[in-house]
Order: C-alpha cells, then sequence, then structure tokens
C-alpha cells in the first residue's frame, strides 16, 4: 500500500466525514464544535452528515464519490497507467466540484443574476468554507499531483510536484484571486452588473486622469474661459506618477553620492554608511514624514525657530507634494544606495584605467567610461524608488494634505462614509498598471542588460578616487542628507519625552506612561498602556507569519533552482509578482475577496497573517536563490544516489547549508511584519489592531507624542531582533571556508 | 567491503535522452557491462557520455529505450530506487556533516540505525586508511583524501554498480596516477561492476575492461583497450585514442579481410574493415614511423625534419613528406635528428590501419 498516497486520502476522508465544513460563527480557529457534538451537531456538520443527515446542502456530497475512487489505486502498483488516471481524474473532479460550488452558490444564493432568473431557490445559501473544507482541498489536490508523478512528471518525484502544485495552489487563492476580484469589482456596476462602458467611464474618470491644474475651462458669466494654473487638482493618477518620477530621481541620486562615497573615496567612517541602510528596514514606513512634521510643519521646532528669530510666518508648506517628496527621498534613498553600492563596485577600475592610459582626464573617464557602465543599474534604482514611492501609503497619508495620491485615495474609497469599492478597485487598478510596468521593465529589459565588469581574477586593478569636483558634489549631497537623517532620528527618540516637540519642550514620560504603563492591581501585573494591545498582536503575528513565510519562500526557491519543469520562468514571475502589487491595492483585494464566501477571512487574525506570508514571500524567495544558488547540485544528486528522496534531501542536505539564508528570511520577513502599514489597515479589527495602524491613528487624533514613542519602540525592538540574528549568523562557518550567501539586506523586498 | 557476488549487469537498449524538442544528448544508444567489469564512457565534452552515466544513477530519465540493471527494468526508476552508487566529479561531500557522517549518510538514511551505521563507516574509512579522520569536516582534508571518502561513501552501500564521473579531474598529475591505480585494484577486488566516464584517453586505457568511445551523443566504439589502439573503427577513434596521422592512401585489392593499401609508394596489408578499392583514410600512428638517413625507395618516403622537440623521455618531431606533415614519437632519446635534415621515413608493422572517414 502506498503510504504518501493513503495519508491524503486519509486526511480527505476525515475533511468529508468528520470536520465541519463551514466556518464556525467564532472564526475558523473556533474549536467548540469539538465539544459540541462535532458533526452530528447540524450547527457543525461536515459535507457527509449534511448531505445524508441532514439533507441541506445536498451538493456537499457528491465529492465524497472523488475520495472513494482512489481506494482502488491504494494498492496498485504506482506504474500501473490506471494508479495515475485515477488520482488525476479524482483530484481534479473533485477539486472542480468543491470551487464550483463555493463560488455559484453564495451567502445570497446563486452568485450569478441569470442563474437566479431560472432557479428560483433560496433555499441554496452558504457560509464561508471551514476546516473539512480546507482539508478535502489539501486531499484533491495533492491526489492530483500524486497522479500526475505517477505519470511521470518531473522524474516522477512526488514531493516536488506536490510542492510545485502547493504552491500555485496558494499562489492562486492568495494573489490571483485576490487582484482577480479587483478587476471584477471595477467591472462591476452599482447593481452588480458587468458593463464594460461603466468600466471605461470610472477609470477614465477626471479625478483620476484630470488635468485640471494646468488649463481649465470654467465658466465665468456665461463665458466659457480657459485658465492656467487655476489652483485646481490634477487627477489623482498623475499627482502619483509625478510623485513617483520626482522621488525616483532624487533618491538614486542620493545613494549615487553614499554609493560613490563609500567605495571610491577613502572617506573613513564607511561603516557609519553600512548603518544607515538598515534605518529603512526597520523604521516603520511613515516615520519619517512624522519626524519631518514635527520639524517643519506649522509648529515644528524648526519653523517655530525660524519665526521667533527672522519673523518668517508659520505656514503649512510642508503637507503636500514638496513634504511627501522629502519624506520619501529620504525613506528610500538607502534601498538605492544598497542597489547603487554593488553598482559601483561593479565598475571594473582596469576600464578606467584604460581610459585613463589612453589620455582621459579624470572628470573624461567619469562621464565617458564610468558612469555609462553604471547605467543599467541606476535605471534599476529609480525604477525600485519609483515602486516603492508609489506603493508608499504611510507618508501620503501623514503628509499628504491636499495632494492625493493613489494608494491614500483608495483607502478613503472605501474606508468611510463614502465607501466605494468600484472606486476603489479602478484606483487600485490603475495603481497596479503603474507598478507592473515598472517591475516588468526592471525584470524584463533591465535583466538582461548588465555591464558588471568585474571578474573573478585579480587583475583588474586598484579603485581610483572620483575625481575632485565630483567628490565634492558627493559629499555637498550626502552630508546634509546625513546630517537631516541624524536630526530626524534624534526627534523621533527625542520626540517621545517631551509634552509635544516644538510646541511645549517640557519633558515628560506621559507618552511612555500612556502608551506602555504596566500596573500593579488585584490580578497580578496588568498590561494598562493603550499600545499593549496592539503591540502584542503586532509581535505574535509577525512570530506567527514570519516561519511560514520563510518555509514558503524557500520552498519555491528551491523548485525555481533545483528543479526543471515546463512554464518554470512563468512560475518564478508569479511568485515574484507580488512584490510589485502595492500593499493598498493587496489590502484592497484582500478586502473584496475575503469579505464573502466561499472564503471568508477579513477580521481574523489569520487575513493579517496570510497578507504578510504573501507580501513577504519574496524576500524569502530572494534570500533562498540567491543562496541555494550557491549550493553545488551534485550534493542533491549525491544524496539521492545514496538512497534519500528529494525530500529527505532536502531536510538532511539543503536546509542545513542554507540556514544563513532561513535566519535572513526569518528575520525580514518578522521586521516587514512589524514595519508593515499599507496592506494591513485595510484588514487590521478592532480585535487584531497592529502597532502601525494603532500609531496611524493616533496621528490622525493628533496625537504626535504617544505615536513617537511607541514608533522609537518599535525601532528599538526590531533594531535587537536584527543585531541577535546577525551575531547568530556571524558565527556560523564550516570548517576553513565559508559556506553561504552573504546575509545582508534583502533590497528588493521592501515596498510599501 | 568485501568481495560480493552482488555484481549486476549494465544494459541500454535503444535509450535516447531528449531535452526540450531538439537536443538529443543520447541518441539511439545501446550496450552491454558485464557483471564485475569496469566500461569506460570516453569523448570528447558535450558527447553524452555524462549523460549516459545520469541516466544509469536515474538522475535523468530515457526519453525513449529501456535500462536494465541486473536483468530489472529500471528505466522509470528514480535514484533513489535504483542500487547504484556515484562517485561526484566534484566529490559532492556534504560540507555540514564530518567524514564518518557523510560515509554513513546511504545507510542511516536507508533506515540502518545511527550506530550501527558509524560503525560501519568507521571501517570503510580504515580501509581507505583515513582511520581517525571522521570526526573531521570534508573540509578540513585534502584533495586525495576527499576522493577517498567520496569513494568510500558510494561503496559502503555495496551497490550493484558503481558510476565514477571524471574522478580524477580535481586531482593534480602525480595524485592521479596513484588514484586510477586504487580504484581499478578496488574494483577488481570487489568484482564490482563500474561505469567510468572519462574525457582522458590515457586514463581510460589505464583503467578499463572495455571503453565505449562516445561521439555527438551516439557510440562510435567500443572495444578493450588493444582493439580500440590498434584497429580504431574511424578517423574520430583513431584520433581521439593516442594521436594519429591521418594521411590518404589507396587500396589496391581487396583481398578477403585484408586489403593491399598504398601509401605514397608503400605497400602495406592490413584489416580491409570491409572497404572497396580506390582512396582511403589511412591512419599512423606516431611510433608506427620511422626516419632514417637513406634515400627513398621501394620501402620508404621521402622527408625532412621541420621540427625536432625534445622532451626527456622521448623525442618529437615534425616531418614533412609528400603525406603531408607528419608527427612522430622517438623514444631514443641519445639521437636527436637535428632540424633540416633530409632524408626517408619508413612505417614499422603496427600502428598503421585503414580507417573510415
Amino acid at each position: 500500500m502506498n503510504r504518501t498516497l493513503a495519508y491524503w486520502l486519509g486526511l480527505g476522508w476525515a475533511g468529508y466525514l468528520l470536520l465541519p465544513w463551514y466556518v464556525a460563527d467564532g472564526g475558523f480557529w473556533s474549536m467548540t464544535w469539538l465539544i459540541e457534538g462535532g458533526p452530528l451537531n447540524p450547527e457543525h456538520a461536515s459535507a457527509f452528515t449534511r448531505g445524508i443527515l441532514f439533507g441541506n446542502p445536498w451538493w456537499l456530497a457528491p465529492m465524497g464519490l472523488a475520495l472513494v475512487a482512489p481506494m482502488f489505486a491504494l494498492t496498485r502498483p504506482k506504474s500501473d497507467p490506471l494508479y495515475a488516471n485515477i488520482l488525476i481524474a479524482a483530484g481534479a473532479g473533485g477539486m472542480v466540484w468543491l470551487v464550483a460550488q463555493g463560488f455559484t452558490i453564495g451567502i445570497d444564493g446563486w452568485e450569478f443574476p441569470p442563474l437566479r432568473a431560472i432557479f428560483d431557490a433560496t433555499e441554496l445559501r452558504q457560509d464561508g468554507m471551514g476546516f473539512g473544507a480546507a482539508f478535502m482541498a489539501m486531499s484533491f489536490l495533492f491526489l492530483f499531483t500524486q497522479g500526475l508523478a505517477a505519470r511521470g512528471l518531473i522524474n516522477g518525484d512526488v514531493f516536488v510536484v506536490g510542492a510545485i502544485g502547493f504552491v500555485i495552489a496558494v499562489i492562486t487563492v492568495f494573489i490571483f484571486f485576490p487582484v482577480f476580484r479587483v478587476l471584477t469589482s471595477a467591472l462591476q456596476d452599482r447593481d452588480g452588473l458587468y458593463s464594460i462602458s461603466v468600466f471605461l467611464s470610472k477609470i477614465f474618470d477626471d479625478r483620476i486622469w484630470g488635468f485640471d491644474c494646468l488649463y481649465r475651462i470654467h465658466d465665468v458669466d456665461g463665458v466659457a474661459t480657459g485658465q492656467f494654473f487655476s489652483g485646481v487638482r490634477c487627477g489623482v493618477a498623475w499627482n502619483s506618477l509625478l510623485l513617483g518620477i520626482l522621488t525616483g530621481v532624487t533618491s538614486t541620486l542620493l545613494g549615487l553620492a553614499f554609493a560613490l562615497i563609500a567605495v571610491r573615496t577613502r572617506f573613513r567612517a564607511k561603516k557609519l554608511l553600512r548603518v544607515l541602510t538598515v534605518l529603512p528596514i526597520i523604521t516603520p514606513p511613515f516615520v519619517i514624514g512624522l519626524a519631518i512634521i514635527l520639524i517643519f510643519g506649522r509648529s515644528g521646532v524648526f519653523t517655530a525657530f525660524m519665526s521667533d528669530v527672522f519673523g518668517v510666518p508659520q505656514t503649512r508648506w510642508i503637507y503636500g507634494l514638496t513634504g511627501v517628496w522629502f519624506a520619501q527621498s529620504l525613506a528610500f534613498a538607502p534601498i538605492s544606495f544598497l542597489v547603487l553600492v554593488g553598482v559601483v563596485e561593479g565598475v571594473s577600475p582596469s576600464m578606467e584605467e584604460a581610459a585613463q592610459t589612453l589620455r582621459a582626464t579624470p572628470l573624461q573617464t567619469f562621464f565617458t567610461v564610468s558612469l555609462p557602465l553604471m547605467r543599467p543599474g541606476l535605471a534599476n534604482a529609480f525604477l525600485l524608488g519609483f515602486i516603492e514611492s508609489l506603493a508608499d501609503f504611510g507618508n501620503p497619508m501623514v503628509l499628504g494634505g491636499n495632494y492625493d495620491v493613489l494608494s491614500t485615495d483608495i483607502f478613503f474609497a472605501v474606508i468611510g462614509a463614502r465607501n466605494d469599492p468600484g472606486r476603489a478597485a479602478v484606483l487600485a487598478i490603475v495603481l497596479l498598471a503603474f507598478t507592473l510596468s515598472a517591475f516588468a521593465a526592471q525584470r524584463l529589459w533591465l535583466g538582461k542588460k548588465s555591464y558588471v565588469t568585474v571578474t573573478g581574477k585579480g587583475d583588474s586593478g586598484v579603485p581610483v578616487e572620483i575625481p575632485g569636483r565630483i567628490k565634492a558634489l558627493c559629499f555637498g549631497t550626502a552630508i546634509p542628507w546625513a546630517a537631516i537623517t541624524v536630526i530626524i532620528y534624534v526627534t523621533i527618540l527625542a520626540g517621545g519625552f517631551v509634552e509635544l516637540l516644538g510646541r511645549d519642550n517640557t519633558l515628560t514620560f506621559r507618552h511612555y506612561v500612556d502608551a506602555f504603563s504596566i500596573t500593579s492591581g488585584k490580578f497580578g501585573l496588568v498590561f494598562s498602556g493603550l499600545a499593549w494591545d496592539s503591540f502584542w498582536t503586532t509581535i505574535w503575528i509577525a512570530l506567527t507569519s514570519a516561519p511560514l513565510t520563510a518555509i514558503i519562500g524557500l520552498l519555491t526557491a528551491y523548485l525555481i533552482v533545483r528543479q526543471n519543469f515546463a512554464g518554470k520562468n512563468a512560475f518564478e514571475f508569479g511568485t515574484m509578482l507580488s512584490f510589485a502589487i502595492p500593499g493598498t491595492v493587496i489590502g484592497i483585494s484582500y478586502i473584496l475577496a475575503f469579505n464573502v464566501p466561499p472564503i471568508e477571512l477579513t477580521g481574523t487574525a489569520a487575513i493579517l497573517i496570510i497578507s504578510f506570508i504573501f507580501r513577504n514571500m519574496p524576500v524569502g524567495v530572494r534570500a533562498g536563490i540567491a543562496s541555494m544558488s550557491q549550493i553545488d547540485k551534485s550534493l542533491d544528486e549525491a544524496s539521492l544516489t545514496l538512497g534519500a528522496n528529494s525530500f529527505t534531501t532536502m531536510r538532511k542536505v539543503i536546509l542545513p547549508l542554507l540556514r544563513p539564508a532561513i535566519i535572513a528570511a526569518l528575520v525580514f520577513s518578522f521586521v516587514r511584519a512589524m514595519t508593515a502599514l499599507s496592506a494591513v489597515i485595510f484588514l487590521v479589527s478592532a480585535k487584531y489592531d497592529l502597532a502601525t495602524s494603532f500609531i496611524i491613528g493616533r496621528v490622525e487624533n493628533g496625537d504626535f507624542g504617544m505615536s513617537i514613542a511607541y514608533s522609537s519602540v518599535l525601532i528599538l525592538v526590531m533594531l535587537v531582533v536584527i543585531l541577535i540574528f546577525q551575531l547568530l549568523v556571524g558565527e556560523r562557518q564550516l570548517g576553513r571556508r565559508k559556506v553561504g550567501a552573504k546575509v545582508g539586506p534583502q533590497v528588493e523586498g521592501l515596498a510599501g | 567491503m568485501t568481495a560480493s557476488n552482488k555484481a549486476a549487469s549494465v544494459v541500454f537498449k535503444g535509450v535516447s535522452k531528449v531535452y526540450g524538442k531538439t537536443v538529443r544528448a543520447v541518441n539511439d544508444v545501446s550496450f552491454t557491462v558485464e557483471p564485475g567489469s569496469l566500461v569506460t564512457l570516453l569523448g570528447p565534452s558535450g558527447c553524452g557520455k555524462t549523460t549516459t552515466l545520469r541516466l544509469v544513477a536515474g538522475l535523468e530519465m530515457a526519453t525513449s529505450g529501456k535500462i536494465f540493471i541486473d536483468g530489472e527494468d529500471v528505466s522509470t526508476a528514480p535514484a533513489t530506487d535504483r542500487d547504484v552508487s556515484m562517485v561526484f566529479q566534484s566529490y559532492a561531500l556534504f560540507p555540514h556533516m564530518t567524514v564518518v557522517e557523510n560515509v554513513a549518510y546511504g545507510l542511516t538514511v536507508s533506515g540502518t540505525a545511527k550506530a550501527l551505521a558509524h560503525e560501519q563507516a568507521e571501517q570503510a574509512l580504515a580501509q581507505i586508511d583515513l582511520k581517525g579522520y571522521g570526526t573531521r569536516l570534508p573540509s578540513e582534508l585534502s584533495g586525495g583524501q576527499q576522493q577517498r571518502v567520496a569513494v568510500a561513501r558510494a561503496l559502503v552501500l555495496e551497490p550493484k554498480v558503481l558510476l565514477f564521473d571524471e574522478p580524477l579531474s580535481n586531482l593534480d598529475a602525480k595524485l592521479r596516477r596513484r588514484v586510477r591505480e586504487d580504484i581499478r585494484d578496488l574494483q577488481q577486488d570487489l568484482n564490482l561492476t563500474t561505469i567510468y566516464v572519462t574525457h582522458d584517453q590515457e586514463e581510460a586505457l589505464a583503467v578499463s575492461d572495455k571503453i565505449i568511445v562516445m561521439r555527438n551523443a551516439e557510440i562510435a566504439q567500443e572495444g578493450d583497450p588493444e582493439a580500440l589502439y590498434e584497429r580504431p573503427y574511424d578517423k574520430f577513434v583513431a584520433d581521439f585514442i593516442g594521436d594519429a596521422n591521418l594521411v590518404k592512401g589507396e587500396i589496391i585489392k581487396v583481398d578477403g579481410d585484408e586489403a593491399v593499401v598504398k601509401i605514397a609508394g608503400l605497400e602495406r596489408r592490413m584489416p580491409s574493415l570491409g572497404l572497396k578499392p580506390g582512396e582511403a583514410d589511412v591512419a599512423i600512428r606516431p611510433i608506427s614511423i620511422h626516419f632514417g638517413p637513406q634515400a627513398a625507395g621501394p620501402e620508404a618516403i621521402a622527408a625532412k625534419i621541420s621540427k625536432a622537440t625534445y622532451l626527456g623521455s622521448h623525442l618529437e618531431y615534425r616531418i614533412t613528406t609528400e603525406l603531408g606533415d607528419l608527427f612522430v614519437i622517438d623514444h631514443d632519446v641519445k639521437a636527436l635528428v637535428p632540424e633540416n635534415t633530409e632524408g626517408s621515413i619508413s612505417l614499422r608493422d603496427h600502428g598503421v590501419a585503414l580507417v573510415r572517414p
């Protein structure tokens, strides 16, 4: 008997016979059904008992047939064609039935209006799927993949085929399906009918694409009059695009200045520069904006100083494009620095030496040789900055003022009085189109272009200093930037200890007491501070999602690096795609997709965890690919020829060698889960609030003191986590040779 | 590790391996490896020899054709399920496991108790003179020691078939000779069916019972070392196994299996290979050409030394004749003939053979 098959089949039967098909009132994880009669309680009935005992709904029971057929395969040898055919047919059939019934019959009966017209059946309605459905779906999936493996797919490797099937299935459910839901709801009019014309009118709306800020025709005493720069706002898409381009350019230039200083000068404190690269990773995205308000806002420190000393009037000039641009440039420049350090290091000094022996001056060499060689890297940094800027939610939220951008507009379209998911969906499509184009450009166009000229050989010459004038320019931009960054972080740390920085600078511990007080009462210690709830929720959700992210990321990396199968490129592209989907789009898409059956998740902790897993998955994939490509493939093969199967090989050979990558993936998904805002702000609930959304709520109420105090605590916690892990990884060595990839910040996994 | 009675045969029947739709890495290959023999797959890089080896291991699956090990059809069995061990070119020792853990790996993953597996592994290490090295990491061993560990790791499972993928390529020249002798001794002591991949013809000649020469995904010729060297089937094999001067000759007449071949005025009898009278290719080994100061005649062809090189153990000449430039080796190192000496060459009896184009 085939043990693997028996296991998955058993799981399916358990799901069919015993486990509650629908999600319980207390939520998916509510286990009350265990003590409340199990499948015999109509409330918690399984697919089988519902169909046979209670007769409603009847359409679940037939799925049992798809579990009966594979029983006949159990005793057959794998090489028997019937074995494969039974499993493929049963798995696919069961899955199709399960999915189809879930989508055709929803909470209000038939999901599709035409069906509603034909069959009048008000009895037909169902809730979201629960344990039973989950178990059966898994069972069907793996029956199907075992059938494919028996057919000889991927050398007949059951584990690998199953893993590919699993990754495709979860990506489909948690990335493609929600994005698809965004598209469909953009196509729907107010009555839920699909209409292209409505879609077109919505997507070409003036509020999105209008040019009114440049030139506007309006009515003056009955005469149409044109007016330039009328002060009326432009379309929100143009706003986002403009901001993205500006931020992309400035963060790239700042990053380049720093990279040139780090690599091509004898600057002493290079290690300090590396510290800068950790900052954006451990800083929640809106904190920079928050600090800028405290410094340059209407009653900020700097504004107050200018007003007192020079009599400059206190204005709100920082709110709007200027402020957001400023904050984003500061926030994302370290990311482009990380990219560009590699690029500058990649320019072979021998090229520059060659140019100089051909009598080019240092300045000519820089502009004709060095800079052109960096061009693809610069474009890459720009695109990253562009994507980050478009995806950023926190800074526009805090500093945007009247300058609307797509990411915040999506939020305001669904939250509060307006509640117009259709409009949110349309905005999400526009935003997605922008970021996906940039992502595609980066992958397809830049992916093939690289002028990295340093090879492994040791004869590439000594890096030369950049010419004096360029150096002056670099220091000229980098030093003010570094100074502002230092001021900002000082502000963040100090701001928590005064009443309200700029307005009332009396020292106080009030904010920390309000947020993090622990009182001892009748019931022992009580975490009575306002922040504790969201703090602990954030910690446990981040801790839960980190290992899951690492597992699925590394599994995907293993499949990409180590296995060959048809459609692998599409597979890789699909898994990296979620990097290009802005958090706000994920947020709105999860609301649209998981608010109603068949999968109901909104308001649970699970939806937060799932959103983290799939938002951060590319980080794990990247880390895994980077270090797995360095492990010789013959190690796997040696293990296989020694009689281990591919699962054992992964467990005993690959995973131990991947420890640095695993730790990196764990740390980064933990930290990113702690700092994420854009997606989760849609998904948090009263019960499960997270630190970042709690802070944003405080900012909205003007409570800057506690926001800043809380932010500094978050930064400190993450700093400690990163340092601990760096220490752990630092000791990793195998004999005399070092094995495994350098564990450094993963540049490309930072989209807000 | 004692002589086993497990020695198994390996049979390929019309095996092809196609990557994608068009790339044929192995094309309709059939051969038999007798139980207990060492067969070498020899050929230039990209000829399909390593793919053939990986097909035996089960690391690649044949696109068509059948593979039998010990009479059993294993064509669809994955590597895990085949009773075959492989020594990799890079040795593929697991860097995170100690030497003894490496050697015991195959035993533990197939269910042997850890203590017993380690005991057997220690015994295996003792046999390859690495007793006491068990607790080291592979990176703390020299290249030659790593290679022996790799062999021990493969042998401790007492496989039916042992595979070597260019096992000597990471060793320095002096060590190679010793290690290849060790491998051959071990294989004969254990009476182990072994398939060995190399691109070095000298190595192949030294260790093999049988050599299979591959070219462009197909078998060019198979046979024992002597047959291959003395009776190469075509120009490719003649050139690949040992050096050969390929010259044009003329088959005057065919007499059963023998042909009379005229090479620039010299007549020789040699196996006809079924060729018809007319122009033909002849392969002449460098040691089969003798240069003398005498004038050309019925037994000699006019020649001039254009290049003479002293190499310590032997002399190498480049000699200009009407047959073209010939490469000649002479082991009489005391009698270097200066460049530009004129004279004639004669051909020895062996090492001159007709080859197919």
